[in-house]
């Protein structure tokens, strides 16, 4: 069953002649624990097509819909509320709080959302342990590496316990090492049957994924199933010296 | 050079001194290394296997040229080789759209997203072994290398899309 679901997606800006189609009648379905990779060059519209996906923004034309519920319509307070509880968001530069702890950062979305300081509590420190990062709950973002923040952006992304996370570049920011990292993170969250639709212009992340749509002036123009893909595709034929 | 050779003659029947005019137009500097009697020795050799005809033409004061076509082998071939997504020389897959677009035997851009595809797919197998290396493994580098190498080719067929898309 698709948890996300785009029919006809449209996102201009601009009119006349200075209209900029952003967005281009996409059709997109991501299945319950599927990981999608969306790649393509800055400015083809991938970002665009993630802040529609998750709401931050509104489309021109065209449904999105989450399970069974359309959002693309919803009231600004429904929406606000299925950010906090259904979608989880990581993005390029971390955004963490500088002032808060790894741990308070992570707790943050839950207490927002009402959640008990307690249980907040509680959540946070066994996603901090879930993300590795159990010894650095103390810690503020700026004494932590790239990949540990990022990683630390994740476990704020699940505390909600979402149905998808949208991730917009999570591995722009950061280094060959950092980015393996994540998606060593990434990959054993796709074990446990969590959700993910990764925007990327990074082919190595799209790699990782089980399906990786690409895309070129605001449309979807290939379709790659990776998903089950053995070895055997002679990648490291002809190397061994 | 077989299965570019046989392609350019997919566009039209043509003499050795054509083709080569056009392998030097499709490769640019590239083709400065080209040797000039490459093509005419590919040619005999392909009608040797069946895969082109010659037929001699007489022309006013200058010895007969041979004109090659396709045989309905070396067309199958032709076919087959277009199918084909084994990843070689940068030259060989930018001849292969440059033959497909003149002889409208497949669109280029779709010839560039099935090699991505294939080059995405066997991106994935190493970043599946980049992901199940221990660290500070002493092969992690060599596998980073295969990782980043791909990485570049799937960025260049981003390149030939480009430019293919804006020829169609």
């Amino acid at each position: 069953m698709a948890i996300l679901r785009a029919h006809g997606l449209r996102k201009d800006y601009g009119k006349g002649t200075g209209l900029v189609r952003a967005v281009d009648h996409v059709d997109l379905d991501v299945a319950a624990g599927e990981t999608v990779a969306v790649v393509g060059p800055s400015g083809c519209g991938k970002s665009t097509l993630l802040h529609l996906l998750g709401g931050l923004e509104r489309p021109t034309g065209g449904e999105v819909w989450l399970g069974e519920q359309r959002i693309d319509r919803m009231p600004e307070a429904g929406l606000a509320r299925l950010r906090r509880h259904a979608l989880g968001f990581v993005f390029q530069g971390f955004e963490l709080v500088d002032e808060l702890t790894a741990r308070e950062n992570v707790e943050l979305p839950a207490l927002l959302a009402g959640e008990s300081p307690r249980v907040a509590r509680r959540r946070a420190a066994a996603l901090l342990e879930r993300v590795g990062l159990a010894d650095r709950a103390a810690h503020r973002p700026m004494a932590l590496s790239g990949g540990q923040r990022q990683r630390v952006a994740v476990a704020r992304a699940l505390i909600g316990r979402p149905r998808i996370v949208l991730a917009d570049e999570p591995t722009g920011n950061l280094d060959s090492a950092a980015t393996t990292e994540v998606l060593r993170l990434f990959t054993a969250l796709r074990a446990e049957g969590q959700t993910l639709l990764i925007v990327t212009h990074d082919s190595r992340v799209a790699a990782t994924a089980d399906r990786v749509v690409t895309m070129r002036d605001g449309a979807l123009v290939g379709r790659t199933h990776l998903a089950g893909a053995g070895g055997g595709t002679g990648a490291f034929a002809g190397l061994e010296g | 050079m077989q299965d570019v050779v046989l392609a350019l003659l997919a566009k039209e029947p043509s003499h050795g001194y054509e083709l080569r005019s056009r392998l030097q137009e499709a490769l640019g500097p590239v083709g400065d290394a080209l040797n000039a009697g490459q093509v005419y020795v590919t040619l005999t050799r392909l009608e040797k296997a069946g895969l082109v005809t010659a037929e001699h033409v007489g022309q006013a004061h200058r010895p007969d040229r041979k004109v090659y076509a396709l045989t309905a082998e070396g067309r199958g071939r032709v076919d087959a080789w277009l199918a084909d997504l084994t990843w070689g020389k940068p030259s060989e897959f930018h001849l292969k759209l440059v033959a497909a677009a003149a002889a409208r035997l497949a669109d280029p851009v779709d010839l560039v997203e099935a090699q991505r595809g294939e080059l995405l797919r066997r991106l994935a197998e190493v970043q599946r072994a980049v992901l199940n290396e221990p660290d500070g493994s002493v092969a992690a580098p060599l596998i980073e290398g295969v990782a980043l190498r791909l990485e570049a080719d799937l960025r260049w067929l981003d390149a030939c899309a480009r430019y293919w898309e804006r020829k169609g």
